[in-house]
């Protein structure tokens, strides 16, 4: 306990910007432990890692750790990462998003970010809910669930963050929950060394909102929810459709290797330099 | 700016001018999305940038264009855009950001017609309101408009310049007629360009206090990586990055965002001013637009009327302390712009009455010519 108290000290602006807004018992305060732990791991300096957040509760996070942050516009955070990342390729680029932030108003950006394959680390939180604003529904609401502009029931279907990013080209994507705390450190440090677009999708929970609204209790409750529902993912191809109703997979879902952009634009540096060389530039 | 300096004669378009001065001014990032009259930008940076091992990047839209350059700007590298009326739109809400954030970069505007995706490939200055107050809240901002091919080389080394010395985004507003007008300009060789580059921290990271208040208004800006570590946000913050919400750390924020662009205001505005000395009306006027005029002030003058002109090339914010004064001295203004009259509102507004203001507004798609210039100046 306190090895892990001051590891925590190494890497908190704890004399700047506490006590932090995050209600108690939120799964962002597991997620912060598991970030710093998995930064730790790598061996990174800090002064080599650019963390940078979205809008929302998580999107805070970016205030607490001491590295090069920025809290950016809600939904863009991964174009400021991409900025950050061709301008100064050296540096470690982590950005944290909610689940509307990444999937709503940043769904186009995900999209792209996974498909160019930069190397960035994204780490989703999603709580199912759009926590900062009161609880209103987000992409990744289930089906028939209660918010505060569902009160009949949620009419549309959610995405899933980890197919969505598969789907879309990322490099590596996993999925984690806050309960698995372990087990998350392990998937956001892998994340970090992959070579590529990296996503680990975070199940958390807004006890605040989401699961007052939904009766699923405290957030004691809402992580036994998660412990039962997480499968793993080496565990998963032996259970039936009927075993996996209702639950989740959990793990290193997608891991290969793809032309990262960074790498492949030295290609066009290379062209480029040659053509003005050899006087056959475009332009005078 | 009309001095021409010496250097490599070429043919050029505005748009390929405007790469060019950034590239001498050291911009070496640009993320952009093709829109016309500015595509040209775009096609232009992407083989020119990695050249000089800057960095070329397509993205989705505007926003993610003006995101990326954001985070270029704060990774220590100078970073710039280019769009058009509907993009521009896109990109207001990371524009605000960089206000608030102090992050310098240039943004290009080739104005066509609006509103809307409006007139895509004709010429209009409907984006002169939309570059001062876009954006939510207050803030100031820095807008220059060239007029010439040679302007759109040098008008964007100024930007960049301003940019950097500010720490501020500065907005270049063209327009569909500068950005495709091809002409032979020169380029002068690049020792002779004055660079200006932001001014970076030098004191141990622990005493970097990355918003202070100091005297210029201007805190040093560390790039990412180099070993001053601090937060950077869109929220109202304190001197040291972080949000507040005191009224006793939000005041002086907010007033040294204005003061440091008001206490510059003599090295921020730049007009040019001819035949202006014994003038007796005057014609105000700014991007293509100027052209015409220049034309139509000297016709009138070969016609015995004392016409006098003066070119913004800063818009905003707007040289009053330059204006006012020939306001006093002259019979009459003509403000002829390519809209319903959004800087001739600013001209009036700094005139309180002291002389006649006319206007003469066209928003059919098309330039106004000498003549129409002329045919108003000869019954003012
Ligand atoms: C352009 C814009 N639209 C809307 C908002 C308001 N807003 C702030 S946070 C948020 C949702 C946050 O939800 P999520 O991304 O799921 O993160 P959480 O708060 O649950 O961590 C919204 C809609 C905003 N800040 N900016
Ligand atoms: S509102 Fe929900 S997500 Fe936000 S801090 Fe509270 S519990 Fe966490």
């Amino acid at each position: 306990m306190a090895e892990e108290t001051r590891l925590v000290y190494k890497y908190l602006r704890h004399d700047k910007k506490f006590p932090h807004v995050w209600c108690p018992g939120c799964g962002n305060g597991i997620l912060l432990g598991a970030l710093i732990r998995a930064i730790d791991r790598t061996g990174l300096e800090k002064d080599d890692i650019a963390l940078v957040s979205g809008i929302g509760c998580s999107g805070r996070i970016s205030v607490y750790v001491d590295f090069n942050t920025v809290h950016t516009t809600h939904g863009r955070a991964l174009t400021f990462a991409t900025g950050i990342k061709l301008a100064n390729p050296r540096l470690q680029v982590i950005v944290i998003m909610g689940d509307g932030d990444a999937t709503a108003i940043g769904g186009n950006h995900f999209i792209h970010a996974a498909r160019r394959n930069l190397n960035l680390t994204a780490i989703v939180v999603n709580n199912s809910i759009y926590g900062m604003t009161g609880g209103q529904y987000s992409p990744t609401t289930p089906y028939e669930s209660i918010s505060a502009t569902s009160l009949y029931g949620n009419i549309e279907q959610a995405f899933s963050i980890a197919e969505l990013a598969a789907m879309a080209g990322a490099s590596m994507v996993s999925r984690g929950t806050v309960y698995h705390a372990a087990l998350l450190d392990e998937l956001i440090e892998k994340a970090i060394m992959k070579r590529g677009f990296s996503v680990v999708e975070v199940i958390s929970h807004c006890h605040t909102h989401f699961g007052r609204k939904n009766k699923m209790g405290g957030p004691v409750e809402m992580m036994r929810w998660q412990r039962d529902s997480a499968v793993r993912i080496e565990k998963a191809s032996s259970l039936s459709k009927e075993e996996m109703k209702g639950k989740f997979t959990i793990g290193v879902l997608v891991d290969r290797d793809l032309p990262v952009y960074t790498q492949e634009y030295k290609k066009i540096r290379e062209a480029a330099k040659t053509m003005a060389a050899t006087g056959r530039s475009i332009l005078p | 700016m009309s001095t021409k300096p010496a250097g490599r004669q070429v043919l050029l378009q505005g748009n390929e001018a405007i790469v060019e001065g950034a590239i001498v001014a050291g911009c070496r990032f640009f993320a952009g999305y093709p829109i016309t009259p500015a595509t040209e930008i775009s096609e232009a940076m992407s083989y020119r940038l990695p050249a000089v091992d800057g960095t070329f990047i397509q993205m989705e839209d505007e926003i993610a264009s003006m995101g990326a350059v954001i985070g270029a700007s704060l990774a220590g590298v100078k970073a710039m855009t280019a769009t058009s009326g509907p993009g521009f739109s896109l990109m207001q809400e990371n524009l605000g950001y960089a206000c608030v954030a102090e992050v310098p970069c240039v943004i290009v505007d080739v104005m066509r017609g609006g509103p809307s995706t409006g007139l895509p490939t004709n010429v209009s200055q409907g984006d002169v309101m939309q570059a001062r107050w876009g954006t939510h809240g207050d803030h100031p901002i820095i807008v220059l408009a060239a007029s010439t091919t040679q302007d759109c080389f040098s008008i964007t080394v100024k930007a960049f310049n301003l940019s950097e010395k500010y720490r501020t985004p500065v907005i270049l507003l063209a327009d569909e007629v500068v950005a495709h007008t091809r002409e032979k300009i020169s380029i002068p060789h690049a020792e002779e360009v004055e660079v200006i580059e932001r001014i970076r921290p030098n004191m141990p990271p622990d005493w970097y206090i990355p918003f202070e208040n100091n005297s210029r208004g201007v805190p040093p800006m560390s790039s990412f990586g180099a070993g001053y570590r601090y937060h950077v946000t869109g929220l109202i913050h304190d001197m040291r990055g972080f949000p507040t919400q005191r009224p006793d750390e939000i005041v002086p924020f907010m007033e040294r965002i204005f003061r440091k662009i008001n206490q510059h205001f003599f090295d921020i505005q730049m007009v040019n001013k001819e035949m202006t000395e014994d003038a007796e009306v005057l014609v105000i006027a700014y991007g293509s637009v100027c052209r015409s005029a220049r034309r139509a002030v000297r016709e009138a003058r070969q016609r015995g009327i004392k016409a006098g002109l003066v070119q913004l090339i800063t818009l905003w914010p707007f040289p009053r302390q330059i204006i006012e004064p020939l306001l006093r001295k002259v019979r009459a203004v003509l403000v002829p712009e390519l809209n319903m009259g959004q800087m001739s509102r600013e001209v009036k507004r700094v005139n309180q009455g002291v002389t006649r203001i006319e206007t003469l507004n066209k928003i059919d798609g098309t330039l106004l010519t000498p003549g129409e210039i002329l045919t108003r100046l000869l019954k003012l």
